[in-house]
C-alpha cells in the first residue's frame, strides 16, 4: 500500500500544477543542477520521459504536449497501437514479461478483465481525492474483488445511430435527425425493418458489418457468456439460448434479408467502403465518429441520430493503468489522473469523439455545447450525453469474455463476409471454439 | 604467438624437474588457443540457441500459464493436448500448404533469374542489386501492403481481374486463395536473396566444363540441365533448406494479412506459428502448449529438412547420371567427388 499522504500531495500538487498553468508565464524549466530546489516539491528533480500507450485514436496529441508544459521535467511520448488487439497483445505478453510496457497503458474494458487477474502487477491506483469522478459502472469495472482501483476511467462509448442522410433522402426516408431517431423506433426488429425498406429503393446496404451489430445487442446483455460475478463461469455456447437468438436474428437480418455490406470492421474493405456509399447506417458509438471522420474524408452527408435500438448501449471505452513494472510509478500515476480528469477527457471528445466517462463532464456545458461539423454539425456532445443516461446495462465480462466473443465474431463473419459456411455450420465450429477457451 | 621450439621439444620432466611455466603456457596456448577463438560462437550460440531450445523441452511439460507461471510437472499432457485440437492440424496443413506454394516456385524461379543474370548483360551490378531491392522491405510493411492490394472487394488485383474479364476472388475468404496471396508476399521478398546465393554459385561453376559440353555438342538447355544444376547442388541444398526452416516458422506475412492477426475467421491462413502464439499469448494464455507445439515444429523441421537434403541429393545425382549418358563423362569426375 501505498501512503495516503503521499498521494494526496501529489493530486494536489498536480492541481497546483494546472493552476499555475493557468497564469500566463509557463514555470521555468527546472535547472538541471540537482542541488537546486525544485520549485514544485512533487516535482521530479530530473529530467523524465513517460511513454503513454494507446491504441485507436485516445485524442491525446495536444494534451500531452501541454502536461510537459505545465511538468517541464516530464516528457512524455506517445506509443500508438492501431488496434486494440494488437495493444492487447502487447500488453499481455509485456507484463507476462516484467518488462517493457509503457508507463501509462490505455486498456480497453474488454480485456480488461484478463489483466484485472494479475492486479498484483498493476500500480493500485485508488485515491480518495479521485472518488466520484466516473460514473459509477464505469469505476466498478476496473475496480478488483478486494477493492484496489487498477485502472483511471477515460472514456465510454455511449452508442447512437450514425447515417448517410444523403442515401436516406435518395430511398425515400426521412432526414432530419429528430424525424430519423423517430423512423428508427425502439427494438432492433424496428431498425431491420426500416432497413428492409432502404434496400429496397438502394443500391446500399444498412448496415456495414454483422459483427458490428453484434456488438451493439451483446452490450445490452448483463450476462451474455458468463454467470454471475464475481465468479466467471461460462455457458457452454450449444446451451447459451440469448447468444443463439441474436446470432439467429442478425444472420437473418445480414444475410436472407440482405442488410449487410458483408465487410468486417476495421479491415481495407471496409474503410473503403466509406468513400463509395457501401452502407447508410452504422451503430457509433463516440470513439467511432472520429473513425468515421477519418475513412469518409470527403464525403458529405454523414449525420447522428439521438436514438439506439434496443435500449441504450454502451460500446467499449477504456482506462489508463499503471504497471508497477515502470520506473516512475508515482509520476506516471499523476500523469493518469491528469489526463483523465474532467477537462481534459473533454478536450479529447473535441478532437477524436472520446466521450468522458467522468460524471462532472457530462453535465459541463463545454461537453454538452459541442457540435461536430463533419455530422452536418449535430450537437453530438448533447446526443451522446443523452445516449449515456440511457446505458442501464452494463454486461458482465470476465476472463474470458475476449476469447468468447471472439469464437461468435468469427463465427458471424464466416456466414457474413467469408460465405464460407452457412448459419449453421459456423454457429457448430464457434460451439467447438469456445469449448476450448480456458 | 607461440615460439616454434617450445612447441617442438617434448617436455622432460626427468632432466628438469622444475615446473617450466613458459612452456606451459605456451603449450596451453597452441592447444587452446583455437578453441578460444571458436567459443564465443558456441558461447553465444549456448546462450540464445542451446538455452532456450531446452529451456522450452522444460516448458513444455509443465503446467506453465503466461502469467501465474510454473503450476508444476504434468509430463506430455501438453503433447496430448495440442495434438488433440483441431486447430493445430488445420495450422499445420496451412503451414505446408503455404510453404509448397512458396518454396517451390521461389526456388524455381531463383533459379531461372540466376541463370539470366548470369547472361552477359549490361549494367550487371544494376540487375543484381534491383532483385535485392525486395528483400530490404519489412515484412510488416509488405504484408501491410499486400493486405490492401488482395483486399476482397476493393482490391487492386481483383481490379486487374474484373479488367481482364476474370471472377474475383475471395483472397481472404477462401482458404486456397489466401494462401497463394501470402505465398505472393513470400516470393516477393525472398525470390531475389535466393536467386543472387544460386547466381553467386552458378559463376563459380569453371567455364571450360561448360565449353567442353558445348564441344559435344550438348544444347544450352542440355548443359543447364545437366552441367549447371548438378554442380548447384551444395548450394541449392542450402538454399532448400534455409526456404525450409523460414517457410515452416512463417509468421510475419500470415499475422499481416488482416489487422486482427489470427488467421482469418476461420482461421483459413492461421499458420503453425501464429498457432503457437495464439495458444500462448492468446485466448488460451498457456505457455507449456505453446512450448509443446514449439518442439513439435522443431521435431517438423528437422524431419523435413533432412527429407529435403535427400531428395535434393536425389535430384542432383540423376541429373548428373544423365550427363553420363551423353558423353561428357569427363565431368561426372568433378559431380562425383563433389558429392563423396
Amino acid at each position: 500500500m501505498r501512503s495516503p499522504i503521499l498521494l494526496r500531495s501529489a493530486a494536489a500538487a498536480a492541481f497546483a500544477a494546472i493552476l499555475f498553468a493557468g497564469c500566463s508565464q509557463a514555470p521555468a524549466p527546472a535547472p538541471t543542477d540537482t542541488g537546486a530546489a525544485p520549485t514544485d516539491s512533487a516535482a521530479p528533480a530530473e529530467e523524465i520521459t513517460l511513454t503513454v500507450a494507446t491504441f485507436n485514436e485516445f485524442g491525446y496529441n495536444d494534451l500531452l504536449a501541454e502536461y510537459t508544459k505545465l511538468n517541464p521535467n516530464v516528457k512524455v511520448e506517445e506509443v500508438k497501437a492501431a488496434t486494440s488487439d494488437e495493444a492487447r497483445a502487447n500488453f499481455m505478453t509485456k507484463l507476462a514479461a516484467g518488462s517493457g510496457l509503457s508507463d501509462v497503458e490505455g486498456v480497453e474494458v474488454d480485456w480488461l478483465p484478463e489483466i484485472m487477474q494479475s492486479a498484483d502487477k498493476l500500480a493500485d491506483l485508488t485515491d480518495p481525492a479521485l472518488d466520484g469522478r466516473w460514473l459509477d459502472w464505469k469505476a466498478a469495472q476496473a475496480t478488483t474483488a478486494d477493492g484496489k482501483l487498477v485502472g483511471y476511467g477515460t472514456d465510454i462509448g455511449p452508442e447512437g445511430v450514425c447515417y448517410r442522410a444523403d442515401l436516406f433522402e435518395k430511398a425515400g426516408l426521412p432526414t432530419d435527425r429528430e424525424e430519423v431517431a423517430k423512423a428508427l423506433g425502439s427494438t432492433w426488429d424496428d431498425y431491420f425493418n426500416l432497413g428492409k425498406q432502404f434496400v429496397a429503393k438502394s443500391d446500399a446496404a444498412w448496415f456495414d458489418s454483422a459483427d458490428a451489430i453484434f456488438q451493439g445487442m451483446v452490450n445490452q446483455v448483463a450476462n451474455p457468456f458468463s454467470s454471475t460475478e464475481p465468479e466467471e463461469t461460462l455457458i457452454p455456447l450449444d446451451q447459451n439460448t440469448q447468444i443463439k437468438a441474436i446470432y439467429d436474428q442478425i444472420v437473418k437480418a445480414a444475410v436472407d434479408d440482405k442488410l449487410s455490406a458483408n465487410l468486417q470492421q476495421w479491415q481495407p474493405d471496409w474503410q473503403n467502403a466509406f468513400q463509395n456509399n457501401g452502407f447508410a447506417t452504422m451503430l457509433c458509438p463516440g470513439w467511432m465518429l472520429g473513425v468515421i471522420e477519418g475513412n469518409a474524408a470527403g464525403v458529405e452527408g454523414w449525420d447522428i441520430a439521438n436514438a439506439f435500438p434496443g435500449g441504450g448501449g454502451n460500446w467499449g471505452g477504456s482506462f489508463l493503468t499503471v504497471p508497477a513494472q515502470g520506473a516512475h510509478v508515482e509520476e506516471a500515476k499523476k500523469l493518469a489522473a491528469w489526463l483523465t480528469a474532467p477537462e481534459q477527457q473533454i478536450k479529447a471528445f473535441k478532437l477524436k469523439g472520446t466521450f468522458p466517462s467522468q460524471v462532472e463532464a457530462l453535465t459541463s456545458q463545454d461537453l454538452l455545447s459541442v457540435t461536430n461539423p463533419f455530422f452536418n454539425d449535430a450537437p453530438t456532445g448533447q446526443i451522446l450525453a443523452d445516449r449515456a443516461k440511457a446505458v442501464t446495462v452494463v454486461p458482465f465480462k470476465g476472463p474470458n469474455y475476449f476469447g468468447y466473443r471472439a469464437a461468435i465474431s468469427n463465427a458471424i463473419n464466416r456466414v457474413d463476409v467469408d460465405k464460407t459456411h452457412n448459419a449453421a455450420d459456423s454457429w457448430a465450429t464457434a460451439v467447438s471454439d469456445v469449448a476450448a477457451l480456458g | 604467438m607461440p615460439a616454434q621450439p617450445d612447441v617442438a621439444a617434448p617436455p622432460s620432466s626427468a632432466s628438469r624437474p622444475a615446473f617450466d611455466w613458459r612452456s606451459f603456457r605456451s603449450r596451453l596456448d597452441v592447444k587452446s588457443a583455437p578453441y578460444l577463438y571458436i567459443a564465443p560462437f558456441f558461447l553465444l550460440f549456448a546462450l540464445v540457441g542451446l538455452f532456450p531450445l531446452l529451456y522450452t523441452a522444460f516448458v513444455s511439460v509443465h503446467k506453465w500459464g503466461l502469467v501465474t507461471g510454473n503450476q508444476g510437472f504434468i509430463g506430455l499432457d501438453n503433447y496430448q493436448a495440442v495434438l488433440d485440437q483441431p486447430r493445430f492440424w488445420q495450422g499445420m496443413g496451412n503451414t505446408f500448404s503455404i510453404f509448397l506454394l512458396s518454396s517451390v516456385p521461389q526456388i524455381i524461379l531463383a533459379i531461372f533469374i540466376a541463370a539470366v543474370l548470369d547472361a552477359n548483360l549490361r549494367a550487371k551490378t544494376f540487375w543484381r542489386m534491383g532483385v535485392l531491392v525486395p528483400y530490404v522491405v519489412a515484412p510488416v510493411a509488405v504484408g501491410l501492403i499486400f493486405n490492401q492490394m488482395f483486399a476482397d472487394q476493393s482490391g487492386f488485383v481483383n481490379a486487374i481481374f474484373a479488367n481482364i474479364g476474370l471472377p474475383a476472388v475471395g483472397w481472404h475468404a477462401d482458404a486456397f486463395a489466401s494462401h497463394v496471396a501470402i505465398a505472393t508476399m513470400v516470393n516477393f521478398r525472398w525470390t531475389g536473396y535466393n536467386a543472387l546465393i544460386v547466381l553467386a554459385a552458378m559463376q563459380a561453376i569453371p567455364r571450360d566444363i561448360i565449353e567442353a559440353a558445348v564441344v559435344d555438342g550438348a544444347s544450352r538447355l542440355r548443359t543447364f540441365f545437366s552441367i549447371t544444376i548438378p554442380m548447384l547442388r551444395p548450394t541449392l541444398i542450402f538454399v532448400i533448406i534455409t526456404s525450409t526452416i523460414g517457410g515452416l516458422q512463417i509468421f510475419d506475412e500470415p499475422r499481416m494479412f488482416d489487422q486482427i492477426g489470427l488467421g482469418g475467421n476461420d482461421r483459413q491462413w492461421m499458420t503453425i506459428t501464429m498457432f503457437m502464439y495464439e495458444v500462448g499469448w492468446g485466448n488460451q494464455r498457456n505457455f507449456g502448449r505453446a512450448a509443446a507445439v514449439a518442439w513439435i515444429l522443431f521435431v517438423v523441421i528437422v524431419v523435413i529438412a533432412l527429407l529435403n537434403y535427400w531428395l535434393t541429393s536425389r535430384i542432383a545425382s540423376s541429373g548428373a547420371a544423365t550427363a553420363k549418358l551423353h558423353g561428357a563423362s569427363r565431368l561426372l569426375g568433378t559431380t562425383k567427388g563433389d558429392r563423396r
